[in-house]
């Protein structure tokens, strides 16, 4: 043995008993959580910061010394300086400004967009899996009807019909997403639904929108989170390629989209051009996914062990 | 008795994000040829981390740590290559499953998956027809009725019981010296877990394995094992033969175990005997007797020292403080060996 | 005898499911029992006896196909929205699967208080909380687990959890399914023992399932035995074990293994063979007649009633029609 045993008096006295320490409470709070998730994880450090950067960079964007619609053929096609950060485009606009101001449109068409479908898409999901039956089968071929429709084609239609601008942008955008959202919480409803916990709450006498709202929302929060920060990006995206089609956002204001519709005219030239715009989509669309990753698991019950 | 598997000191940890967890902790016994050895404990004690061990099956992350050894007929295992595993692992040593519907291939038939295992390992050069009779043969063994329209079944076809008895047949067909039970009846009804372990007996007689009984049902253990190991959190703290454990249990873990099942036979409502607290984390097992928390007649050196294991003779072992004779004994409702008992 | 009031009063109680191809599973077929006030009635059988069924049925949380569960008098499928809610804070089940049965995502305390929420037991934010801090003392836990998660807890942990959440309405009648049998065998008897204890303090009546016999004895006072969706013996539970009347009980019984190697050795052992068949094609007359070594000509033609041969002690069986 390498350890001697040493015994002294009390070796074979019978031990007290302290009653078990139970070590500090774990107050869990989600904020704490999410924060030490995103801290465990340096990816996600860099798309937190980023997002932050963008999002405080466009609601300051009017401090810019520029007009971002103002027309300067003097400065056209300036390279980037000092002055102008990004350089000037093809009409001589500050190009850094106008990416600013077409950061607002673009972050504000693709989380409105999302609120309105996660809204949509939750609320549908959990009465159609809750509540079952010939409603839930109504409700399911209509959003099957959603997921069926060409949506990019319906989408430039209606963007034609429909006043051009933001709102009808972002109801647009809407529209032809919240059924994968109805889909997914849908299907998590009906499993919860079964599980014990939610027949115990039944049992204790709670009604349906109790058991909804306190004991199916808080359940499918994970996958809704993951499906809006997909929306988030995929909302940016359509816009982009709704701009790039030219239907998104009316002339001469700015989304990241649009500017890359008027890029492409010069990309051989100025490939400067496309690259800003597209790098700022794809590095926040990127963003929004690692985020919404990370809430995901924030979210999750762990197994302490 | 000749001495079939011998384990010396075996040590296995796994590696999570979380840390070392150290389900087996250095522990020692023999498997006789031909006896019945059950490992009882709480899940989680290391008990079929022990058997994954003894048939080369623990994985990465687990790793079976530097000093520990398993002789099996005096060859040690543990440094066997891939080849010799594979020579090793169904013919020599088998072993049997709780979920026989997990553990067969839903898309073969059963027969097929008999026969798979003695063509694996078919030393002898049997034909194809030679090795489809032996399979016939088995399921007649293992107490199937109609064995010939059996083999053109598939698992799902058969009902538990049967499933069971088929996995028996595959684990037997090549004639192992050594069959591993883990908890092979514990989903099974009662009188279906009945059934087969007579079969298990009845086997046993005729074809002369030794058995290794993994389970935490003691009425199981009671009724077909010869050779008791009680384990806890990766330690042995109790061995001794069956009759040994049951009527003369020396480790308050082993004893809070056999009494806090209500017997179906007597009739008293009283308390059941219940083991406060849960088992230590695996990731920081304490150095000390691993069961000090939890046990109502620890003294102030279990917290300290770990107790080492002592031989009462007749192969019953023990490694409790409370057997040395300086130990409190008031009130312990068994007999320790250890201080003065009147 | 008991002599206090019924409880619970189950007649020719049935549940079939549709099996698809025009086939019935008969789950529950033609059950009728009682439970008198502050008795405990267990119920044992193999996987696929109904038992669980029967119990749901017994609760109101499945339909029956027919028959009536009168709970102290009301019929327990045709209650108002009223007087369902009124049922729920009298009758309360605890799960078996402790994992499934309490919500990732809650508090400790929110579990327990809200069954005191839901039936508006607390006037005051203070009383609500006393009332939660004396069901977690209750149950064996204490003040510091209430703002704890409950993936933090152990498997018995949890069951206590889920037992503080049934009585923090106040019922008077429990269902237990099989509420340690995802249990370790040393968390058993600390869960069995809390609801003897609970059961003696709150004059409880419950309904208590499992399959495993020595502890369905040592909890009940009365065991009905199952089989195939059929009750074909109820007795008080000392004599079920001393002197069991009907073949499959004996069986039963004797093929529970005993924690004890010289009783088990000595012990004669009944085997039966063959599988319980299937409830969706069960064999006419008595259902346990294809495994029976007693069966007889009238065993498969006619079903036999369940018969009280003994004050107490009732059995369905054909080798009793002369008593």
């Amino acid at each position: 043995m390498e350890n001697k045993i040493v015994i002294h008096e009390n070796s074979f006295q019978r031990m007290e008993k302290k009653p078990k320490e139970l070590g500090t409470v774990y107050h869990r709070s989600l904020w704490k959580d999410i924060v030490n998730e995103i801290k465990s994880n340096p990816v996600a450090v860099f798309a937190v910061i980023f997002l932050i950067i963008i999002i405080i960079a466009a609601l300051l964007a009017p401090l810019s010394p520029y007009d971002p619609n103002k027309l300067d053929l003097a400065n056209k096609f300036a390279a980037p300086s000092s002055e102008h950060f990004f350089g000037c485009d093809a009409y001589g606009r500050d190009y850094f400004t106008r990416a600013l101001y077409g950061g607002r449109v673009s972050l504000l068409v693709g989380f409105c967009a999302m609120l309105v479908t996660v809204f949509i898409g939750t609320t549908i999901g959990i009465f159609s899996g809750y509540i079952g039956g010939k409603l839930d089968m109504l409700l399911m071929r209509f959003t099957d009807i959603f997921l069926a429709l060409p949506s990019m084609l319906l989408m430039i239609v209606l963007n034609t019909i429909l006043k051009p601008g933001m709102v009808t942008l972002i109801l647009v955008l809407s529209l032809f997403s919240w059924a994968s959202v109805a889909r997914i919480t849908r299907a998590e409803t009906m499993s919860l639904k079964e599980r014990d916990f939610v027949i115990a709450s039944k049992n204790l006498g709670a009604g349906s929108v109790l058991i909804a709202v306190k004991h199916i929302l808080p359940n499918i929060l994970g996958p809704v989170i993951v499906a809006a920060s997909l929306g988030v990006a995929s909302a940016i995206l359509t816009e982009s390629s709704l701009s790039f089609l030219g239907l998104g956002i009316s002339i001469p204001h700015a989304s990241w989209g649009s500017m890359l519709q008027e890029a492409q005219t010069y990309i051989l030239d100025k490939p400067l051009l496309a690259v800003y715009p597209g790098l700022l989509i794809l590095l926040t669309v990127l963003s929004f996914n690692i985020l919404g990753d990370v809430l995901r698991s924030a979210l999750e019950p762990k197994i302490v062990k | 008795m000749s001495t079939l598997v011998n384990v010396k000191n075996l040590s296995v940890s796994y590696f999570t994000y979380a840390g070392e967890v150290q389900s087996v902790r250095g522990i020692s016994f023999d498997i006789e040829k031909g006896k019945t050895t059950a490992l009882v404990g709480e899940s989680g004690c290391g008990k079929s981390v022990t058997s994954k061990s003894l048939l080369g099956l623990i994985e990465k992350p687990g790793v079976i740590k530097e000093g520990s050894q398993i002789f099996y007929e005096g060859k040690n295992i543990l440094e066997f290559k891939d080849k010799e595993w594979f020579a090793f692992r169904g013919k020599e040593c088998s072993m049997i499953f709780q979920d026989a519907l997990v553990s067969l291939n839903p898309t073969m038939m059963v027969g097929k998956q008999i026969m798979e295992n003695l063509q694996n390992h078919n030393d002898a050069h049997l034909s194809q027809s030679e090795i489809q009779k032996r399979a016939q043969e088995m399921l007649d063994l293992v107490g199937i009725p109609d064995s010939h329209a059996c083999m053109n079944k598939y698992p799902h076809e058969l009902s538990g019981g049967m499933r069971q008895r088929v996995m028996i047949a595959t684990a037997l067909i090549t004639n192992p010296k050594l069959l591993i039970a883990d908890e092979p009846t514990t989903a099974l009804d009662v009188t279906i877990q009945a059934q087969i372990l007579e079969l298990m007996k009845q086997l046993q007689k005729k074809l002369g394995m030794a058995i290794i009984m993994i389970t935490h049902d003691l009425g199981v253990v009671a009724d077909i094992a010869d050779e008791i190991v009680v384990m806890y959190a990766g330690k042995i703290v109790e061995r001794g033969s069956n009759e040994e454990i049951f009527y003369n249990p020396r480790h308050p873990y082993t004893w809070a175990l056999m009494n806090s099942v209500p017997r179906l036979d007597l009739d008293n409502k009283q308390e059941l005997v219940t083991i406060e607290g849960s088992i230590p984390d695996m990731i920081n097992p304490p150095k000390s007797c691993a069961f000090c928390s939890r046990c109502p007649y620890a003294m102030n050196i279990c917290a300290e020292y770990e107790p080492e294991t002592v031989d009462l003779g007749n192969g019953h072992q023990v490694a409790c403080w409370l057997t040395d004779p300086r130990a409190d004994i008031t009130g312990v409702p068994f007999h320790t060996g250890g201080g003065k008992h009147e | 005898m008991n002599n206090r009031p019924v409880e619970l009063e189950v007649t020719n109680l049935c549940k079939y499911y549709n099996a698809g191809r025009k086939r019935v599973l008969k789950a529950v077929d033609d059950i009728s029992f009682v439970i008198h006030k502050g008795e405990t009635l267990g119920i044992v059988g193999e996987s696929g006896c109904g038992k669980t069924t029967c119990g749901k049925t017994c609760i109101g949380m499945l339909q029956p196909t027919s028959g009536q569960v009168k709970y102290q008098g009301k019929d327990v499928h045709h209650l108002t929205k009223k007087e369902r809610f009124d049922f729920s804070g009298k009758v309360q089940m605890i799960f078996q699967d402790p994992y499934a049965s309490l919500d990732p995502h809650q508090k400790v305390y929110d579990i327990v208080a809200e069954g005191i929420r839901i039936h508006k037991l607390a006037q005051t934010k203070e009383e609500e909380e006393r009332m939660v801090l004396e069901l977690l003392d209750m149950v064996g836990l204490n003040s510091e687990h209430a703002m704890r998660n409950v993936h933090e807890f152990s498997g018995g942990q949890r069951q206590r959890i889920g037992i503080a959440r049934a009585l923090a309405v106040n019922p008077e009648f429990l269902f237990c399914d099989e509420p340690i049998s995802a249990l370790d065998v040393s968390i058993q008897a600390q869960i069995i023992n809390l609801l003897m204890k609970l059961q003696k303090e709150k004059d409880l009546t419950m309904l208590f399932i499992a399959h495993d016999l020595s502890m369905v004895k040592h909890i009940s006072d009365r065991i009905a035995v199952m089989y195939l969706g059929n009750m074909v013996e109820l007795s008080p539970s000392s004599d079920l074990y001393r002197k069991p009347l009907h073949p499959y009980t004996e069986a039963l019984l004797s093929a529970v293994p005993i924690a004890d190697p010289k009783a088990s050795r000595e012990r004669k052992k009944i085997m039966l063979t063959g599988d319980v068949p299937s409830p969706v094609n069960p064999p006419a007359g008595c259902r346990f007649s294809g495994r029976c070594s007693r069966c007889t000509d009238i065993c498969l033609n006619k079903r036999p009633e369940l018969k009280e041969i003994e004050p107490g002690h009732f059995v369905a069986c054909h080798l009793y029609n002369n008593l």
